[in-house]
């Protein structure tokens, strides 16, 4: 310890940045908060890779002839596709973010297995490389959805290897989810009970019952796609009578409910921002949290709407899209109570709740567009065209990735014990959003009228819509660069941030010092009212004033 | 409160730092495991939801695969793997008693009918060789009409007791892991969660070869 001590004497007391600096430190780290870092730094490299694909594919739609053949167009939307989906959007919130808050929130120490944490972490870096791997040695080309037979029987790019990094890398997201459930249920503190729970937690625990439940499937449907493209048995090749429609029954099984993995955790950082910049107790709070575990449970009665012209039988169709409009119902709710939460607030307009006002209204377009895709009839006209692209994009970028943002600025000074610049964000905050829409909203016009995805050219009246998308890309890419620059600036040029800078709620603001020791707290915290008790503190005030 | 934490921790070397409690420690371990198990229910789920998709399709060339599945092996086997469940069993009572020497006796025994079984299924998959029965270009079915579709079923076969026996393999390098353990005096009455981690991974191993054997051996024989 004594070794170190010229470098603390900047810090005013330990913290878990200060305790240790050798590299060991953090590589072999079981510290929840330590790996909750080592996630951010790697989630964002894979962030700028799937990015980059993207700017390929924005550049060659530039024009109706492109600049890619058809081959080249194909591997970059898929290495576009399973780099944002299994390594960016599937582990972004919950391995970041909720990685360093739920143990604090609920006044635990860490999480109950803090080595499998780490574990989970290298499973994920593990994984990462492997996919890369195939990246390095010429890209594969099925799509990030792997469908059956091309890619069990006729593609001739690296689909095992792929397969092989995503699989390992799901086990990285089991882990995490099984870590989560663990530790709501056993560590809280006393008095943390369930109705008293943030719903930033109670968001995430239904993300990890998603984990849980749905990435063992798509795993044993990798091992299947695996094995049938090492020895051609044909389960799911149709000239022997295995039926190709089963792997998209097995792969949407998963693959739906992750599209809740991926916005659950979103919308658990919306109702923290939310109540915090309002000022006031989050209207309807068990129907939010109950909101939650309803969309985990129906998300996994949905995935057939994904099928609806894959030759499904009409009646499973029926059903199908029924049910995907009943997991409306809990997203709407929150968005509601998002919206009366606000309504009679004092609402202040700082960075996080920039993006939580944008996380509202894109995810509104967003989830409101699904509703058409829900529609069979309309499904049928805009299936694989740039209206699925735009509808999911407004829920996972315009969505997850702005509340990923919003809850990094939020927690940003809990996590660094840093200010960032206030004007700068706003100003990064305002380009995203208007780069966002620039970029995808053109889409919905483009596949209503027709142009299918993954297509390298196009015709030549879809090019004015198509430029318009280009260029709202390339600022969106400036939105996200902005940030990196002056998050990075401030982690050690930024004003110290005071132990509560929002004057929010919550025992992570209120009860662990900025930034948290290692192991959060100074004495055992307790808990004795409600979450969200701005109200309360308004009332305070108020008397004071006057 | 406190008190049970300085009582337990006395007998509890193994208690962590982020624990309150020994108890509380043993219950998240326990919940962790049942939680993996879940997921492994559904990592096996997905071979039983194929297997129930394509013996709805072709459940006359399912049932005449049957004919040529090792009953024999499939009954010892199953016989071979309920009593090392009970022998399972039987340790873990002998580490919550704190019984070393018979802790030790049957964890050797689990995994000496684990190796058994794995023999025997090592038997069969050689047997499947020589027939011709594994999937792929070399594959060959007597009966022509099913020809195809039987190729499915092996498939499903390979695929879900390959699945499991990798199980079993992995079980049995925890059941050493577990005899070093024991041997080295580790576990006491107060501590032995891996002992019963390992068993409740053990005893779900036997419960899907359970499910496997009459869906893989025995369909045919019912008519």
């Amino acid at each position: 310890m004594s070794t170190i001590l010229p470098f603390a004497k900047t810090e005013t007391q330990p913290n878990y940045l200060n305790a240790d600096y050798g590299w060991k430190s953090w590589l072999f780290t079981t510290d929840h908060k330590r790996i909750a870092l080592l996630y951010l730094f790697s989630i964002t490299a894979f962030f700028f890779v799937g990015g980059m694909f993207a700017v390929g594919m924005r550049l060659n739609l530039l024009t109706p002839q492109g600049l890619f053949d058809h081959d080249t167009y194909n591997k970059l939307f898929t290495m576009h596709g399973i780099i944002m989906v299994f390594f960016f959007l599937v582990p972004s919130i919950p391995a970041t973010l909720g990685n360093f808050l739920v143990p604090i929130m609920i006044g635990a120490r860490d999480l109950a297995f803090p080595r499998i944490n780490l574990l989970s972490w290298y499973l994920y870096i593990i994984g990462g490389v492997v996919a890369l791997t195939a990246v390095v040695q010429g890209g594969v080309d099925t799509g990030w959805t792997f469908y059956a037979p091309f890619s069990s029987s006729y593609s001739n790019t690296h689909v095992l290897i792929t397969a092989i990094g995503v699989f390992i890398s799901g086990f990285s997201s089991i882990l995490t989810g099984l870590n989560f459930i663990v530790t709501v249920h056993k560590m809280r503190a006393p008095g943390m009970t369930w109705n008293r729970l943030p719903l930033f937690v109670w968001g995430h625990y239904a993300t990890s019952l998603i984990q849980v439940l749905g990435t063992p499937v798509v795993a044993i449907t990798l091992v299947l796609l695996a094995l049938e493209r090492l020895f051609h048995a044909g389960i799911f090749d149709p000239t022997v009578g295995g039926d190709p429609v089963l792997f998209q029954h097995l792969f949407w099984f998963y693959s739906h409910p992750a599209v809740y993995i991926m916005i659950l955790p979103g919308m658990a950082v919306m109702s923290e921002i939310v109540t915090c910049f309002s000022r006031k107790g989050v209207f309807g709070y068990s129907f939010i949290a109950i909101s939650s575990i309803a969309i985990a449970v129906l998300g996994f009665l949905v995935w057939g709407h994904h099928l609806f012209v894959a030759g499904q039988s009409m009646y499973a169709s029926i059903a199908f899209s029924f049910l995907s409009f009943v997991v409306a119902i809990p997203s709407a709710i929150k968005v509601f109570n998002w919206t009366a939460t606000m309504y009679r607030g004092s609402i202040s307009y700082e960075t996080p709740m920039l993006y939580a006002f944008g996380f509202i209204g894109l995810f509104t377009i967003g989830g409101l567009t699904g509703l058409f895709l829900a529609t069979m009839a309309i499904d049928v006209h805009v299936t694989d065209t740039y209206f699925v692209i735009a509808h999911f994009h407004y829920v996972m970028v315009g969505g997850m990735v702005m509340a990923y943002l919003g809850g990094l600025h939020f927690w940003f000074p809990k996590i660094s014990g840093r200010m960032y610049p206030e004007a700068w964000a706003k100003f990064a905050a305002l380009v995203v959003f208007v780069g966002f829409n620039l970029t995808f909203f053109p889409q919905f016009i483009l596949g209503y009228q027709g142009m299918p995805r993954r297509y390298a050219h196009y015709p030549p009246e879809f090019q004015v819509l198509n430029v318009m998308s280009t260029a709202g890309a390339s600022i969106l890419a400036v939105g996200y660069l902005i940030p990196m620059i002056y998050l990075a600036w401030a982690w050690r040029n930024g004003p110290k941030a005071p132990q509560n800078p929002w004057h929010a709620k919550g025992l992570e603001w209120e009860q662990s010092p900025t930034p948290p020791p290692t192991f959060n707290f100074d004495h055992q915290p307790v808990v004795t009212e409600g979450p969200y008790n701005y109200s309360g503190e308004q009332e305070e005030e108020t008397t004071l004033g006057g | 409160m406190a008190d049970s934490d300085t009582t337990l921790a006395v007998h509890n070397s193994e208690l962590r730092h982020h624990f309150d409690d020994s108890e509380q420690q043993f219950e998240s371990s326990v919940l962790g495991m049942w939680v993996f198990l879940v997921t492994e229910v559904l990592f096996f789920g997905g071979m039983f939801g194929a297997y129930t998709v394509y013996r709805n399709l072709y459940p006359d060339a399912f049932a005449s695969t049957s004919h040529f599945m090792n009953v024999t092996i499939g009954a010892v086997n199953t016989a071979v793997l309920i009593f090392s469940s009970f022998t399972m069993v039987l340790a873990v009572r002998a580490a919550q008693l704190g019984q070393k020497k018979a802790l030790v006796i049957f964890l050797i025994l689990t995994l000496i009918l684990g190796c058994v079984f794995l023999g025997f299924k090592y038997m069969e998959y050689h047997e499947k060789w020589v027939d011709h029965h594994v999937p792929g270009p070399g594959f060959q079915y007597e009966d022509s009409r099913y020809a195809h579709n039987a190729q499915i079923l092996f498939f499903l076969y390979f695929a879900m007791t390959g699945m499991h026996a990798v199980h079993m393999i992995v079980g049995a390098g925890l059941l050493i892991v577990l005899i070093v353990m024991a041997s080295r005096n580790r576990f006491s009455s107060a501590w032995y969660t891996p002992v019963e981690m390992i068993g409740l991974y053990w005893h779900f191993v036997d419960v899907v070869w359970i499910f496997l054997f009459p869906l893989l051996y025995l369909i045919g024989h019912t008519k």
